[in-house]
């Protein structure tokens, strides 16, 4: 299992050269939807808090930064620190507020969508950071500000976000914190009669998962160089985040990379031929079947089905 | 000084007197049973005193400290740890993992909680399915698992909820050896049960609630015969013919 990951590291390495510019597109987006999506498993995965709104932490982050590098000349490299800082306020308050009244299941999730809509539409009327035609990011092709002429370098880079996040959960998961996370995630009740205290270690993981996810966000910028507060903050993006981890298998470290190579070409290619034959917007349809097919032959994602087809044992 | 302490205890669910005004104790390495019929407030005591409900009145002490507004983790590492009459595994994690989880509160790292939680599964047979998913466990394995995660907590006082309904009289013997077992290693024990076999085999010492009130206390031969918790169990036409 560790020379296969160690194995499969060393082949995306080495893949840049011998992609064409279009594929390299496609694992950029693995990457980040892996990266985003391994941030999520931490509290919408591990510890079973079904966050609906982590385009929040997206915007937030991507905001920062793009505003830190327009208006005060920080460099993003530093910027995405600060804006995952701020992406970690906002998810502490989201889920000191969902964790400390006990808001479970849809409860839970409507929270979270009513804060990522809350900035959508503040976003929306703050003509400051640009209101709704959002900011514009002047291409130099600086690798000081986050910029590359070379698409390789936004591969390896998140490549890196994928890597980092993934050994953060790998961590996690083997230590103590890991455990309670998932033990709260199974029966919370029974968790606080054993001696842990719950609602820190949730509020712990919105921590960490909202911080990674406001880095996302300075990526995201600085890929795109286009910010509209309807794309950053929006369902569709929290759709996204969540969808990979699912279809992957959450609460596994694995589960989000595998969603992410499953789904994200997928969404790309898709997302191509169906505006090409004029149906935009047709690929979520393909989400939907998708969905609908791991819900009802693989609820446990397909990483963790894989396992048991390869391993014939099931390991808990 | 008791290591349990409680006094005047109230609980009221909307027109529901569930608790009313109850004093108890439970001494140092004590084995106390709560008895009562269905629905007599015995499960709201344990809930009252591992914090999983705030009292309308009363105070909660353990070793002469206050517990009360305490929240339960809190609670459980102080020494108090309840298990569920339905009981609450965490159905996809192993066994072990199961156990480790009340280990951890002691022992932060992985490898002592692990090395601990197998030790407990030893102690009440449950060793050779460590390895599965507790969701595959049977009734009988069900109840031992909770007393493991429990005991895994380390505590000091040990509160039971019906460990033993279901089981049958061999499995009930097994987990009455157990419960001594435990007790004997300085555990005080206060256990809620209906099968009176086992209560008056294991406890020093019973309580009678009936409709939230303590109608009886004392050492187990005392209360088989009062007449008070017959006529609270089996009905007032049988007063006559337990005494007669």
């Amino acid at each position: 299992m560790r020379w296969a990951g160690l194995v499969g590291v060393l082949v995306l390495l080495a893949l840049p050269p011998f992609l064409d510019s279009y594929v390299t597109t496609i694992f950029i987006f693995i990457f980040f939807y892996g990266f985003l999506g391994q941030a999520w498993n931490l509290v919408g995965g591990y510890a079973g808090q079904l966050s609906l709104g982590h385009a929040a932490f997206v915007g937030i982050g991507a905001y920062t930064a793009a505003m830190l590098s327009m208006k005060a000349g920080v460099t993003p490299w530093l910027g995405m620190f600060a804006g995952g800082a701020l992406a970690a306020v906002l998810g502490a308050a989201i889920g000191y507020l969902g964790f400390r009244f006990r808001l479970r299941g849809f409860y839970f999730v409507l929270l979270t969508v009513a804060f990522a809509e809350v900035c959508r539409i503040v976003a929306l009327n703050t003509e400051a950071i640009g209101g709704a035609l959002g900011l514009y990011i002047t291409f130099t092709g600086n690798p000081r500000q986050f910029q590359f002429q070379d698409n390789r370098s936004y591969y390896y880079i998140a490549l890196a976000l994928m890597l980092g996040a993934t050994g953060i959960v790998t961590l996690i998961e083997r230590r103590r914190f890991g455990a309670y996370l998932t033990a709260i995630r199974e029966d919370e009740t029974a968790c606080e009669a054993l001696g842990v205290n719950a609602f820190k270690y949730k509020l712990l993981a919105m921590i960490v998962s909202s911080f990674l996810t406001g880095i996302g966000g300075t990526f995201y910028a600085f890929y795109l160089f286009s910010l509209q507060p309807n794309t950053v903050f929006g369902i569709p993006l929290s759709v996204e985040i969540i969808i990979r981890p699912i279809i992957g298998g959450a609460g596994t470290v694995l589960g989000p990379i595998l969603g992410s190579f499953i789904l994200s070409p997928l969404a790309e290619l898709s997302r191509f031929y169906f505006a090409k034959a004029g149906w935009s917007g047709a690929h979520l349809m393909v989400y939907g079947v998708l969905l609908i097919g791991v819900v009802l032959f693989v609820p446990q994602g397909a990483y963790p089905y894989l396992r048991r087809l390869f391993a014939g044992r099931p390991k808990a | 000084m008791a290591l349990l302490e409680v006094e005047g205890l109230s609980k009221r669910f909307g027109g529901l007197q569930a608790v009313r005004d109850l004093s108890l104790a439970v001494g140092d390495r004590e084995i106390v049973a709560l008895i009562g019929p269905n629905g007599a407030g015995k499960t709201t005591v344990f809930a009252l005193i591992s914090g999983f409900l705030a009292p309308d009145a009363g105070e909660v002490r353990f070793r002469g400290r206050s517990i009360l507004g305490c929240p339960p983790h809190e609670i459980c590492a102080r020494g108090v740890v309840r298990t569920f009459q339905l009981m609450r595994p965490f159905p996809r994690l192993s066994v072990v993992r199961n156990v480790m989880i009340g280990a951890l509160g002691r022992h932060a790292d992985m490898r002592t909680a692990e090395a601990r939680a197998r030790a407990v599964l030893e102690e009440v047979d449950l060793a050779a399915k460590a390895e599965q998913p507790a969701a595959s466990l049977t009734l009988t394995e069900r109840k031992r698992l909770e007393l493991a995660r429990a005991l895994a907590t380390e505590p000091v006082l040990l509160l039971l909820d019906e460990v033993m309904a279901g089981l049958t009289a061999i499995e009930t013997e097994r987990i009455v050896e157990l419960v001594r077992a435990i007790n004997r290693r300085g555990v005080a024990i206060l256990l809620i049960e209906h099968v009176m076999r086992a209560v008056m085999s294991l406890s020093e010492r019973i309580i009678v609630l009936n409709y939230g009130e303590r109608i009886a206390e004392g050492p187990p031969a005392a209360i088989a015969n009062d007449p008070r918790v017959i006529e609270a169990y089996l009905g007032e036409e049988y007063v006559g013919a337990a005494q007669g």
